[in-house]
């Protein structure tokens, strides 16, 4: 364990260095003069010039890249333009909406697929398999947003059991606030999870042809127990790695989720900034974004090693 | 075998894969992070094809080579099925430049949200226009923006992919390395920043979705370019004194365009559903231009008044996303025979 986690934190590090390099490039660099962006075309010289100094934007770039990984290191992201208040504040505001929501939906996500997927490859084949299979094939086809309206249509506009939008805060309960977060989860779950499904029957499938399953099956071990026992083990070794692929779909789907439903989560902050032209918000959000997709994926591969040792031997 | 050393590691991509083990998502992890299986960019429809996307599996059946494969298609029900919804899709484009039942961008405020009727075939937007005609257009708009998208990923993808086989060494290295950092910014991100920065439209969220898609095709081109590299009759072919570009053209490319063709049909699909989703939060397609996303996102507004407005372009936009995964889940399973037997 020890060489190959010592080379997947290298990794870790140098992925994040070039994210954040090419954020910093996209975002400070790319735009030339960041101040004019922020400011409007219709700024005076003067403001802009301004703004230039307080932001810091006359220093060389290397410098104001080192100010940024180093105040990120430590906390300190500045200050948002558009809302005078510090960033870090801001987001971890936004977060306390954003964390709780892409857990609700990764959970759906994986009961929801491991439900299906296990189910349709015992029953393989059969009319449940393939009404199953129907549903998935044309879930993945459903923009997570359409889903979300079309959630909206029926349970708030039809059915009225849930509201059509926004969030009470969690200082109203947790209830409410779950409550409120269900529709979301459940639009960013569905199509994940008709993902996942396919994914997890065809691992569990394959897993049934290996030989070893037919010798558990003959030395007398029930059709449940072998399932349990040898199948989901190895079966689930390419549904986590796509989980952990899709964590950073779901991350980046609660931006446009959070907008259908007028949170106010991190993905909402990053397109109001974009609105406000506050490129220091967007900046530190897209990094953060990026920076949790890096982890989630090198957590997985770490996981993986833990459940498949051969990956260790291979990679060293 | 003075030839071969550089190799040598080119076979160790195929071995662990198993050829054609179903969830190709599985394998390459083994392989660190160089490359991280077709899903890896994931939008949703990408782990789609999960079920055996031949890119780690070596496959070098070429498509021309199968006699009988029209036949074999005809018989293949997700080829079919896709291939009908693709056609449609394309057919309303085409159909869109030269007529539409209404003009998508002329304005009737007293006809406004109407029910659809004989005249309106699905009725009309809070604007009076004909929500069929915008449909139309609105399909037109999303061939645009999936045919430009994927031909750069296509192109600057599969260029530095086929170089990574190609040279090996420190190149590769460069290039997946730089295309795992790509890999931390999905779609909808990349895309953002680039508006943050140049503004909402259709050209910036095109090139965003563009830029998305090159380090997924390098990977895949690199993975299955070094499979084919390893193989006997490009040893053979070295042996005949070809250089590497000659290879590279002779016999890299054409054994992996069926990968190839595969990977373009769902990355079409998911640069499809990256641009209604930019278009539907008002940075992508700009008005009047009619675009599903957007026409989506107005619709919204009118829940409660015209509930069918919102049902509408999600369907197009799910019948084109599902054919296009179909067609390709049917062309991978004909090009790819072995990994259709396996299902």
């Amino acid at each position: 364990m020890g060489p190959f986690l010592f080379k997947r934190i290298l990794t870790l590090i140098g992925t994040l260095i070039g994210a954040s390099i090419v954020v910093f490039l996209v975002l400070e660099i790319l735009p030339g003069n960041a101040a004019e962006i922020m400011m409007g075309p219709d700024a005076s010289p003067d403001v802009v010039q301004a703004l230039s100094t307080q932001l810091g934007l006359d220093r060389p770039a290397w410098e104001r890249y080192w100010n940024w990984v180093t105040g990120m290191l430590t906390g300190e992201l500045g200050n948002s333009y558009a809302y005078s208040s510090p960033v870090s504040e801001l987001m971890l505001e936004r977060l306390s909406l954003t964390i709780p929501l892409a857990i609700m939906a990764m959970c759906l996500t994986t009961v929801l697929a491991l439900v299906v997927g296990i189910y349709a490859a015992a029953q393989h084949n059969r009319l449940g398999d393939v009404g199953l299979m129907g549903v998935t094939q044309v879930g993945i086809a459903i923009p997570n947003f359409w889903f979300a309206i079309l959630l909206i249509l029926l349970f708030s506009v039809k059915l009225q059991w849930f509201s059509a939008g926004g969030f009470p805060g969690w200082s109203e309960g947790v209830l409410p606030g779950l409550q409120a977060l269900m529709l979301p989860a459940l639009s960013l779950a569905f199509v994940q999870a008709a993902i996942l499904a396919r994914i997890t029957r065809s691992a569990v499938l394959e897993v049934m042809r290996e030989d070893y399953v037919r010798t558990a099956r003959a030395k007398g071990l029930s059709q449940r127990a072998t399932l349990w026992g040898h199948v989901l083990r190895n079966a689930m070794i390419p549904v986590i790695t796509v989980m952990g692929l899709q964590s950073a779909e779901l991350l980046a789907g609660t931006i446009v989720v959070e907008n259908v439903f007028y949170l106010p989560g991190l993905g909402r902050l990053i397109f109001q900034s974009i609105s406000n032209r506050d490129l220091i918000v967007v900046r530190n959000c897209v990094m953060f974004l990026a920076t949790m997709v890096v982890v989630v994926n090198f957590i997985v591969d770490v996981l993986y090693a833990v459940i498949d040792p051969r990956v260790k031997a291979s990679d060293i | 075998m003075s030839a071969a050393p550089g190799r040598s590691q080119a076979s160790s991509h195929r071995s662990p894969q198993g050829e054609g083990v179903p969830v190709s998502a599985a394998p390459g992890r083994s392989q660190a992070s160089s490359h991280r299986s077709p899903q890896g960019e994931g939008i949703p429809v990408s782990a789609a094809p999960g079920e055996g996307t031949p890119v780690s599996g070596a496959t070098t059946i070429s498509s021309h080579a199968t006699p009988g494969i029209w036949r074999r298609a005809l018989h293949h029900r997700s080829f079919v099925f896709g291939g009908v919804l693709t056609a449609l899709l394309v057919f309303s484009a085409l159909l869109s430049m030269f007529w539409t039942p209404w003009s998508p961008y002329e304005m009737n405020l007293p006809g406004k949200l109407q029910a659809p009727s004989e005249h309106h075939w699905l009725g009309t937007d809070i604007f009076g226009r004909d929500v069929a005609s915008l449909l139309l257009v609105g399909a037109r708009n999303s061939i645009l923006v999936g045919v430009i998208a994927v031909s750069i990923g296509l192109f600057i993808g599969t260029a530095l992919g086929l170089l990574a086989a190609a040279r090996r060494g420190w190149v590769e290295e460069l290039i997946m390395r730089l295309s795992d950092f790509t890999f931390a910014f999905p779609a909808i991100l990349s895309a953002i920043m680039m508006t943050a920065v140049f503004g909402a439209g259709i050209v910036n969220s095109i090139i965003a979705i563009g830029i998305f898609n090159i380090p997924t095709f390098a990977r895949i081109t690199r993975a299955s370019a070094n499979a084919t590299w390893s193989r006997e009759f490009v040893l053979a072919a070295r042996a005949c004194g070809k250089g590497p570009w000659r290879i590279t053209f002779d016999h890299i490319l054409p054994n992996i365009m069926s990968v190839l063709t595969v990977q373009v049909t769902i990355r079409f699909a998911i640069a499809i559903l990256a641009e209604a989703a930019l278009s539907y939060l008002g940075l992508g397609t700009q008005p009047p231009q009619p675009s599903w996303g957007r026409m989506l996102a107005e619709a919204q507004t009118l829940m409660f008044q015209a509930p069918l407005l919102a049902v509408f372009p999600g369907v197009a936009i799910a019948m084109a996303v599902l054919g296009l995964n179909l067609l390709g889940d049917g062309l991978r399973d004909l090009m790819d025979p072995r990994l259709a037997r396996k299902r």
